[in-house]
């Protein structure tokens, strides 16, 4: 029944489309027609009713708390901007930030040109398609708890295999857990490991439509298969690499599980004794939870939304950019 | 499309090993004694000990594993049918009824998609706690029963998928509404629902940060109880391993049935995008 032909709108109503509800009944009731008006308005209230109450009102809310001293659930005083001053002189809060964008850096630069790569591959007449892709797409439908659960048992210091393959090449082995640098690459290691396959069938999509022309010419002029992936690919599929570079910076900045999941023992909130790897999510979710600091917390979750909106915006002007 | 080559197979079948390792690792330990970890070379095969792990698991201090299990499948499906209901409801509103405002709300919609949910996660916990709803499951599927993206996406949907002919030749043979909806619109819709539902059934199964923020040991989710177990139980290996590879089993069971119509909901999405 979904046969019928019909220009797609492209997502946009066409200025003639007719009216059904207004069209008039043979017997116009004024009640039915009262009715009538209002079912668009009863279809699409129970989405603002539950998103008012328990996503743009949290939101909102979350300023004003920000804004008061409110620990352990019991409102004290309104102190203005004090929660923000105080976190711009606490180093635990640079700490995390610095580890969330560190961990961002890492772990998103190898996993979009991995994609790439695995996209430009994936991008041929090969057999088994449908096989291939599900192969590559199987990180993202496991669980991100039960995946951190094996990725810290792979990087652990006396049992792990990440450090059995290192001992085979000469390498001693790695307190994973002990070092900035060492953790933040086992949690990069488990960003890209989940994401690396969906964003490579997000080019996969963009590549398709890119006409096979181009090649053909590059090939002609002698362009190998490197530079014609930088030269003609990348360039035509910009949109999806935008879309991938915002989505992986929103969802990096927001890293939560692996790491917690990572640092093991009670105190796993902190990430680390040191907070190696503590992200500014860890950092939110324990002053709130932990500390009952309700209003400290907020601060921090505002602070993590405008990082958020100044990093994609800088983001998609970069990416926007560069040819 | 270029010729194929053997450096694409070679490759692709590299990055599905590594793609693939982990989760058989999975079911290498998860199948045996705790003691084969850190053995080198590592064992390659399963073993046959899955059955004590199980029952090892439930029986666990503090995990609360049948209880999670139960918790996580109620919740992940309650808010799956909750929200293809509702997106394609308040979809099909928007794409073929005209009434005030239309455009105004559609826009709102569109920017609460731009905010991280986690935002609003201290007010939401006050909010729980006014309710009474602390450790309690409704806590974990109320704020979830309605979803923006799901909206959005059903309301495109519904613009390419539903000819307006077909709306009207309804209301002509006499059809409210709701009657148009559920009887024309939904069955055509079916397709584009059905990626939403399982990406919302994913989204649901793996919830973290929010059931830690506001249930208690005693009445978890499966996330939750896997955290519980690598917080008490993290030399444990096997039993840790048995709690993660039963809660993938219900993911991979939805990729098994329905992995094309992802991989289909995911490249469309991006070409849209």
């Amino acid at each position: 029944m979904t046969t019928t032909t019909r220009l797609p709108h492209a997502g946009r109503t066409s200025p003639r489309a007719p009216a059904p509800p207004d069209a008039p009944s043979p017997r116009p009731r004024p009640l039915a027609r009262l009715a009538a008006r209002g079912t668009p308005y009863l279809f699409i209230a129970p989405f603002f009713v539950l998103f008012a109450v328990f996503g743009l009102y949290p939101l909102l809310y979350t300023a004003w708390v920000s804004l008061h001293e409110w620990k352990m659930g019991m409102k004290g005083d309104f102190v203005g901007l004090d929660n923000y001053s105080k976190l711009f002189g606490d180093p635990d809060f640079w700490n995390a930030l610095v580890n969330t964008v560190g961990m961002l850096v890492m772990a998103t630069v190898p996993q979009l040109l991995l994609a790439l790569v695995v996209a430009s591959m994936l991008n041929q007449r090969l057999r088994g398609m449908t096989f291939l892709r599900l192969g590559i797409l199987l990180p993202i439908v496991t669980s991100v708890a039960a995946v951190g659960i094996v990725f810290s048992q792979l990087f652990d210091r006396d049992a792990g295999m990440a450090n059995g393959l290192l001992h085979l090449v000469g390498i001693g082995p790695v307190d994973w857990r002990a070092e900035r640098w060492s953790s933040w690459a086992a949690i990069s290691t488990m960003v890209d490991w989940r994401w690396t396959g969906y964003n490579s069938l997000i080019y996969l999509a963009a590549m398709q439509a890119v006409p096979k022309e181009l090649y053909e010419a590059a090939s002609i002029d002698g362009a190998g298969r490197v530079r014609q992936l930088f030269a003609i690919t990348v360039p035509m599929i910009r949109p999806a690499v935008i879309f991938t570079v915002i989505s992986s910076t929103i969802a990096g900045l927001q890293l939560f599980t692996e790491p917690l999941i990572f640092a093991q023992g009670s105190n796993a909130i902190s990430g680390g004794s040191l907070r190696q790897f503590q992200t500014m999510s860890m950092f939110m979710f324990e002053k709130a939870f932990r500390n009952f600091d309700y209003g400290y917390g907020s601060a921090v979750a505002w602070m993590i939304f405008l990082i958020i909106i100044v990093l994609t915006v800088v983001n998609f002007l970069i990416v926007r950019r560069t040819r | 499309m270029r010729k194929n080559s053997p450096l694409a197979y070679v490759t692709l079948i590299a990055a599905i090993l590594l793609s693939a390792f982990p989760l058989y690792w999975l079911l290498v330990v998860a199948t045996r004694g705790s003691d084969v970890v850190g053995d080198w070379p590592p064992p390659l095969l399963p073993g046959g000990q899955l059955a004590d792990n199980i029952g090892r698991l439930f029986a666990a201090d503090g995990a609360h594993f049948a209880k999670a299990l139960l918790n996580s499948a109620i919740a992940s499906l309650t808010v799956t049918v909750s929200v293809v209901f509702f997106s394609t409801l308040a979809g099909f509103a928007f794409a073929k009824l005209r009434f005030k405002g239309r455009d105004v709300l559609l826009i709102c919609i569109l920017g609460t998609m731009m905010v991280p949910v986690q935002m609003g996660i201290i007010p939401l916990y006050m909010i729980m706690v006014k309710f009474g709803w602390v450790n309690q499951l409704q806590a974990v599927i109320v704020p979830f029963l309605v979803s923006a993206f799901g909206v959005f996406l059903m309301r495109q949907y519904t613009e390419q998928t539903v000819p307006d002919e077909l709306i009207e030749a309804a209301r002509v043979d006499g059809a409210h509404t709701f009657r148009i909806y559920w009887t024309v619109v939904l069955p055509a819709l079916r397709p584009g629902a059905g990626v939403l539902a399982l990406f919302t059934f994913m989204g649901a199964w793996n919830e973290f940060l929010w059931p830690l923020a506001v249930l208690e040991q005693d009445n978890p989710t499966v996330q939750f109880a896997l955290n519980q177990l690598s917080t008490s139980y993290y030399t444990d290996y096997s039993l840790m391993f048995t709690g993660a590879l039963v809660a993938i089993v219900p993911l991979l069971v939805v990729f098994v049935i329905s992995g094309r119509q992802i991989i289909g909901g995911i490249m469309e999405g991006a070409v849209k995008a």
